[in-house]
């Protein structure tokens, strides 16, 4: 067994990791409680987030604005609006149109974006094959705390990511938009017999979930120093998965999902021997063990039959 | 009056020279025309994590291909395929049978990735086609079979690994080793065979950890193998991989060496891994490209024919391997069969790279390996770097120290 200091050092990575599955795993789900859809390119808006980041933060760059205090929300407002735009974008393009076809048309659709997004930076982006280099803009070195290293860096990656779900429950529980995103979650009819619009609602859940998937790419790119053209497909199963394991439909099973599969994955790397090479066997094996013992997840609500 | 015959009037004349500039004009299309096409085929990741030593080799394979059809003495004119492995077993095979069965194309030039190279081995043997491997490194991609169809320009990971070790620890000093290593039968590989050498040359293993391919988190794996205090942590893998390992060191304060494998040979490592690059170990087959016998003039040609991609340490492999089946074509015709069987008797050919010569296995004897360290920014061959020289430190050094 290794020491307790080590089991909370892999426990705090587990957690880093599980912020940024989270976030992504909050837009699976609330695509899922509005219009039970699972939108397969989410990994690669993803990793869209994180390309526009990453060329916002060089453009502000090339006219000399290095400050992180100010490049860094500006990286974020941008590759916000980018994804938003293209999430938005995405549901009108595979999603609506599909509405009346098999469920399975609009999974093939949006799988098939996916790679359309991908290849489209493997080939547009300057170099796109190669990984990127992401700017280190969050404060560097850090402290310990009895002998778990903790980085100044990792806090801040941490509050942002805190943040933003904080941000996302606010506007779901606290806004006009966020309680038409729970009607038409709960019942699209009855919501928009009760006057809510539905485009705009669905407009609005796509901006949101594709948003915070641009806030978890920038978040990779800052924790990893580098982003990637195909980060998008393992972080886009994971977060799925995340979603699935906290209770499709339900943002905070997202959030508890998403963090329970980061530390799944880093203990199991830890503790397991040779575990290292059974990580994602070992997370994965606890998906389907949810699907099986507990379909509708941690936090999921009793599905009921509509008839 | 009427003129003299023998002799042309002004309308004759501008016919003739008509005619005569028509044929001067259509001479090189004719003398095209005349020549037989002959298909090659490329085969390589142009896509996923390791593409830009795919598309290097791609370039490089392109250019000698250009090269050749330009030069009039050629008796075919060349016409390539070029086939996305994406370093994937599957879509690899896929690739090789596309290939094979297309009966145009006489030979190829395939697979940077060890794991696409193993995979496909049968493939062309069954499909009679010669292809040369330009990058892949596991030995029993022409050890494990006697098959005619398969040459291999570039080396085995077999005496890269045992220089590899030998140099750590008896040049360089380090005595205890953490090994990380992807998964594919790449990383096993080279993990198998750097630790059968460095325990022979005196090293320790204290930790072996296997990672997914294209793993983004390494903190788990880097977390236990930094609570053993390895002096060198080494890692077999390719360059995406090597750079995420390389960068979470840092970021994790893991206070060691970092020794990569030729896989992380690429400029791409260094741009990415930026100043966490420095000081970084490397083991290739061959010389740098600019050091070998004709690789200035193969880098001007590579900087003239305006890729957008760099070569990378492979480039020069899928050159020669391009050149080396063209010349078979050209000296036995365009017959699957004989091209084989011409290629594996290569004896003593002259190319960039310097002499290649195919042992009973199809596989080229390359004697040398080289030592690269990353210094600003760039992979400086070992003997000329400033490590070697005393004026730098390197990390795993500085670290012993503290």
């Amino acid at each position: 067994m290794p020491p307790l200091e080590l089991l909370l050092q892999q426990a705090l990575n587990g957690v880093m990791l599980g912020v940024m599955y989270a976030l992504i795993a909050v837009g699976f789900t609330l695509f899922f409680g509005v219009l039970d859809v699972i939108h397969f390119s989410h990994g690669d808006i993803f990793m869209l987030g994180a390309f526009a980041g990453l060329s916002t933060l060089l453009g502000l760059a090339a006219v000399g604005l290095r400050a992180p205090v100010a490049a860094l929300p500006l990286a974020f407002v941008a590759a916000i609006l980018v994804t938003g735009l293209v999430g938005v974008l995405a549901e009108r393009v595979c999603v609506k149109p599909l509405a009346r076809s098999s469920p399975l048309m609009t999974l093939l659709a949006t799988l098939s974006l996916g790679l359309v997004i991908r290849e489209s930076v493997l080939i547009f982006y300057p170099r796109g094959a190669d990984p990127k280099p992401f700017p280190q803009l969050l404060p560097q070195g850090g402290f310990e705390v009895g002998g778990v290293a903790i980085r100044y860096e990792n806090l801040a990656i941490l509050g942002i990511g805190l943040t933003a779900m904080v941000t996302v429950d606010l506007i779901i529980r606290r806004t006009r938009m966020g309680a038409a995103i729970r009607a038409v979650a709960q019942d699209p009819e009855a919501a928009q017999m009760m006057g809510v619009n539905l485009d705009r609602t669905v407009d609005a859940t796509f901006f949101l979930g594709s948003g915070l998937a641009a806030v978890a790419g920038i978040l990779s790119g800052l924790y990893y120093s580098e982003i990637h053209f195909i980060m998008g497909i393992t972080g886009g199963v994971i977060g799925f998965s995340a979603a699935a394991i906290g209770g499709l439909g339900n943002v905070y099973g997202a959030i508890v999902g998403g963090l329970l599969f980061g530390v799944l994955q880093t203990t199991s790397a830890a503790l397991i021997p040779r575990g290292s090479e059974f990580r994602d066997v070992v997370a994965f094996a606890v998906v389907m063990l949810f699907l099986i013992v507990r379909p509708r997840g941690i936090l999921g609500e009793q599905s009921v039959e509509r008839v | 009056m009427s003129e003299p015959v023998g002799r042309l009037n002004r309308r004759q004349l501008l016919q003739g020279a008509s005619v005569l500039g028509l044929g001067w004009a259509l001479v090189p299309g004719l003398a095209r025309a005349q020549k037989k096409t002959v298909k090659l085929a490329f085969i390589g990741p142009l896509t996923g994590g390791t593409a830009s030593n795919g598309l290097g080799g791609r370039n490089s394979f392109l250019l000698a291909v250009q090269e050749r059809n330009a030069d009039p003495k050629t008796k075919h004119h060349y016409e390539t395929e070029t086939l996305d492995d994406e370093c994937k077993p599957t879509v690899a095979v896929q690739a090789a049978l596309k290939a094979s069965s297309d009966p145009a194309i006489v030979a190829g030039v395939t697979h940077y990735c060890s794991v696409t190279a193993i995979a496909t081995v049968d493939t062309y043997h069954k499909g009679g086609m010669p292809a040369m491997v330009w990058g892949a490194v596991l030995p029993e991609i022409t050890y494990s079979h006697e098959y005619v169809e398969i040459t291999r320009v570039n080396g085995t990971m077999i005496n890269q690994n045992q220089i590899a070790a030998d140099f750590a620890v008896k040049t360089l000093g380090f005595k205890t080793f953490a090994i990380l290593h992807d998964t594919t039968d790449y990383g096993r590989a080279h993990a198998k065979w750097f630790t059968e050498f460095l325990e022979k040359a005196g090293g320790k293993v204290l930790s072996t950890q296997g990672t997914a391919k294209d793993q983004k988190d390494y903190t788990a794996e880097l977390t236990r193998a930094k609570a053993d205090r390895p002096e060198v942590v080494w890692y077999g893998g390719l360059t995406p991989d090597g750079v995420r390992v390389k960068v979470q060191m840092d970021k994790l304060g893991v206070r060691a060496q970092f020794q990569g494998t030729s896989g992380i040979k690429s400029d791409t490592f260094n741009e990415t891994t930026g100043p966490s690059a420095e000081g970084a170990l490397a083991f290739v087959e061959g010389a740098p490209t600019e050091k070998l016998p004709g690789g200035k003039r193969f880098l001007e040609a590579y900087a003239k024919a305006g890729f957008k991609e760099p070569s990378e340490a492979y480039g020069p492999f899928a050159y020669v391997a391009a050149n080396l089946i063209i010349d078979a074509v050209e000296a036995v015709g365009p017959d699957r069969a004989k091209v084989a069987r011409h290629l594996k008797q290569t004896k003593n050919a002259n190319t960039i790279i310097g002499p290649v010569e195919f042992d009973a296995h199809g596989q080229n004897t390359v004697p040398l390996i080289s030592k690269y360290v990353s210094q600003d920014g760039k992979w400086v061959l070992w003997e000329d770097s400033e490590y070697a020289s005393g004026k730098r430190t390197l990390p795993g050094h500085k670290f012993k120290k503290m």
